[in-house]
């Protein structure tokens, strides 16, 4: 069998576009207008989106004022409301999205499949299943641990453990991306499977409970949790941007890119554990959100119309959706869902539109 | 099964192809002989001796005899029946999606087969209160078909049609949008929460002739419209241009296969519930059995299908005794780290 189509969006009859390459130093990159434009697009829409965000609720609070306050410059009480009392919800799911975005668009373009997300790098499975333990099973450790840590930092080590546990399986000489994308699945069927089983044996009420909190959700957020996602976000992503040049020859394969001068082994192995990494912190500010990771390149490269997925788009596609779903969820539905419904209710019918409009053109 | 599709010899002589034939035949008589464990094996033992009786004996009026004989027939038969049946379904279905869509990672629920199913089980449950799995047995096959032509029919809109990337996606999408529907349904409504954790566990248990046979027709069908399109899977695999060029009618083809792949994972997933990853092992196994051939690839896996779902439902009835593990569960959790091995020891570097 061949590998994974690797240029899918090459249309046979288009010419292909001559890009200029743009060159500073060691860092040299493909001058797209369209990526600069949409990007800047992306972002503008979700600091909108991210303003909306805040400003909506039981005390509204018009746009301007919001964006007064988060300047430092606004009324006493505006900021009590929106500093204290929204700022973590919204900031969560800006950090989620992002993290998720970024952490996809690696793991897809290193395993070269758009079919690969961080969700089968067995982060999310670990920490569904820990959590799933400790909501269903009552007794004397469980109860312990959750309250000496809590849940979310006791699935967030789930997940992380899990995670390393699937990257250093599939490191043997250096990681292979394929390699790891199977062993990331097979660990993840083990810990889906843990979750099943402990999900049919337990009380229907812990089920309930188990399965809000397996979508993920942004309610009640504080700035204790957000503060941390926040900062190990900001971190991975300065390491992501200062490997990631060296990284776009890699979609030729490992010899051409070693030919053009990539370390790719330890390129590769440093930006596949920040993606686990992401990956981790995400699901410790909101929960294993599913789908995010998956939807978010593949929407971002088919807006930017770029061959592989696009980093800081793919980032901006996550926020956007987390935040803009947060939103639709607590105005728009009759019923209270969480926010992980609502994102892949509105991504994975958006992405079906954006493939169907590519065959159309 | 193996020399309906086989026309020429194999690439490397006869040696290779003799090879091939007797692993065939062994997966059979381990299939054979996993089969007379399951029949013997549950919370009551039987003995071969007391399986014969039951499987032939006319009824006589020895109590004891009666008794086994009514396990054997009404408990036993079905669920190794089922299992087979849905195995091998499962095994074709798994290796032919990596082969239709060329990916590797494509698994038997990618066409959104398994996430319609699981939202037509819990919407009919919250819509018509339906309690009893027989009952929605068939709104199952129901979603799982709607789900399968609708993601092939956005796929086959316009320009990129068949497009492999473009399927895979567009299954994905479908997915995402179902899975996110069953979850609203289920988190407000917690009889169909109820039905879906047992339902998502997948099980060949419990499953009664009634609804085995329509399934065995079904994958019957799929079977057959999957070996037929074998050679042109081959060099389908090649690339569309040399396919296209070799005389293969690429349309055809396709439409024909993904059908197949929608008929087996359908009534499979209708019978059993979603059993994840069970597909996506197989076909890698059987890859690195046979190679690339799909002519071999494709029985070898529906081979190793059913005996691996068949020995975790046999395992399934031993380790939590007098309860049961789930088939699906230990399909995972059986499979998983095998196939890790496997993996981890480079068997798969080409696939």
């Amino acid at each position: 069998m061949n590998g994974p189509d690797v240029k899918p969006d090459v249309k046979p009859d288009v010419k292909p576009s001559v890009a200029p390459g743009v060159r500073f130093g060691q860092v040299s990159f493909v001058w797209r207008p369209l990526l600069v434009f949409v990007t800047l697009l992306l972002a503008a829409a979700t600091f909108l989106v991210f303003c909306v965000s805040i400003g909506v609720g039981d005390f509204p609070i018009g746009l301007s004022r919001v964006i007064a306050t988060i300047l430092g410059r606004g009324e006493r009480v505006d900021e009590f409301v929106v500093m204290d009392l929204r700022m973590p919800r919204a900031l969560a799911g800006l950090v989620v999205g992002i993290a998720l975005g970024v952490s996809g668009a690696i793991t897809q373009s290193i395993a070269r499949n758009p079919l690969a997300s961080p969700d089968i790098l067995g982060v999310t499975g670990g920490a569904s299943a820990v959590s799933v333990f400790l909501v269903t099973v009552s007794g004397g450790t469980a109860t312990a641990i959750v309250s000496s840590v809590g849940l979310s930092a006791a699935a967030l080590l789930g997940g992380l453990g899990t995670g390393l546990l699937v990257y250093f399986l599939a490191w043997r000489r250096g990681v292979d991306g394929f390699r790891l994308i199977l062993i990331g699945i097979s660990v993840s069927a083990v810990m889906e499977a843990i979750t099943t089983w402990l999900l049919v044996t337990a009380d229907i009420r812990d089920v309930a409970k188990a399965q809000a909190w397996l979508v993920g959700s942004l309610d009640n957020r504080s700035w204790g949790e957000v503060r941390i996602a926040l900062w190990c976000t900001l971190v991975l992503l300065v390491v992501v941007a200062s490997v990631a040049f060296q990284f776009k020859p890699m979609h030729f394969g490992d010899e051409i890119a070693a030919g053009l001068g990539v370390r790719y082994s330890m390129v590769r192995a440093v930006l596949l554990l920040c993606a686990v990494l992401l990956a981790a912190a995400a699901v410790s500010a909101a929960g294993p959100v599913p789908f995010v990771a998956l939807v978010a390149p593949q929407v971002a490269m088919r807006l930017a119309r770029c061959p592989t997925p696009p980093m800081v788009a793919s980032g901006l596609v996550g926020a956007l959706l987390l935040i803009g779903a947060d939103l639709v969820a607590r105005t728009a539905l009759p019923i209270s869902l969480p926010v992980g419904v609502v994102t892949a209710a509105i991504g994975g019918p958006f992405l079906v539109y954006l493939l169907v409009r590519a065959n159309l053109r | 099964m193996g020399t309906t599709a086989v026309e020429r010899p194999a690439p490397r002589g006869t040696d290779a192809r003799r090879r091939r034939v007797v692993g065939l035949g062994m997966l059979v008589v381990v299939l054979v002989a996993a089969g007379v464990v399951s029949l013997a094996v549950g919370a009551r033992s039987l003995s071969p001796a007391e399986v014969w009786h039951g499987l032939f004996a006319a009824p006589d009026s020895d109590q004891r005899l009666t008794e086994i004989r009514l396990i054997v027939r009404t408990v036993r038969v079905p669920r190794t029946v089922l299992a087979i049946v849905a195995g091998i379904a499962l095994g074709v279905g798994g290796a032919l999606i990596q082969g239709y869509t060329r990916n590797p990672i494509a698994d038997t629920g990618l066409l959104g087969v398994n996430a319609g199913a699981s939202f037509a089980v819990v919407s009919v449950i919250a819509v018509f209160g339906l309690s009893n799995p027989f009952q929605y047995v068939w709104f199952a096959f129901l979603g799982a078909a709607v789900a399968g032509v609708v993601v092939f029919g956005l796929a086959s809109i316009g320009r990129g049609a068949g497009n492999p990337l473009t399927l895979a996606l567009a299954g994905q999408g479908i997915t995402v949008f179902l899975a996110a529907m069953t979850t609203a349904v289920a988190l407000t409504d917690l009889a169909s929460l109820n039905a879906l954790r047992f339902w998502n566990a997948g099980s060949v248990a419990g499953v009664g002739f009634d609804v085995i046979w329509p399934v065995t027709a079904f994958i019957v069908v799929g079977l057959v419209l999957a070996l037929a399109m074998l050679p042109s899977l081959n060099l389908l695999n090649l690339g569309d241009d040399v396919a296209r060029g070799l005389g293969v009618n690429i349309a055809l083809s396709r439409t024909v296969g993904i059908v197949a792949i929608t008929l087996l994972a359908g009534a499979a997933t209708a019978a059993c519930g979603p059993i994840a990853f069970l597909g996506l092992m197989v076909a890698h196994v059987a890859r690195y059995l046979t190679g690339p051939d799909y002519r071999w690839l494709v029985p070898y896996a529906g081979l190793l299908g059913a005996i691996v779902l068949l020995v975790c439902d046999t395992v399934g009835r031993l380790v939590v005794r007098p309860g049961e593990l789930d088939a699906g569960v230990l399909v995972a959790l059986l499979g998983a780290p095998f196939f890790a091995v496997l993996v981890w020891r480079g068997k798969f570097k080409n696939a």
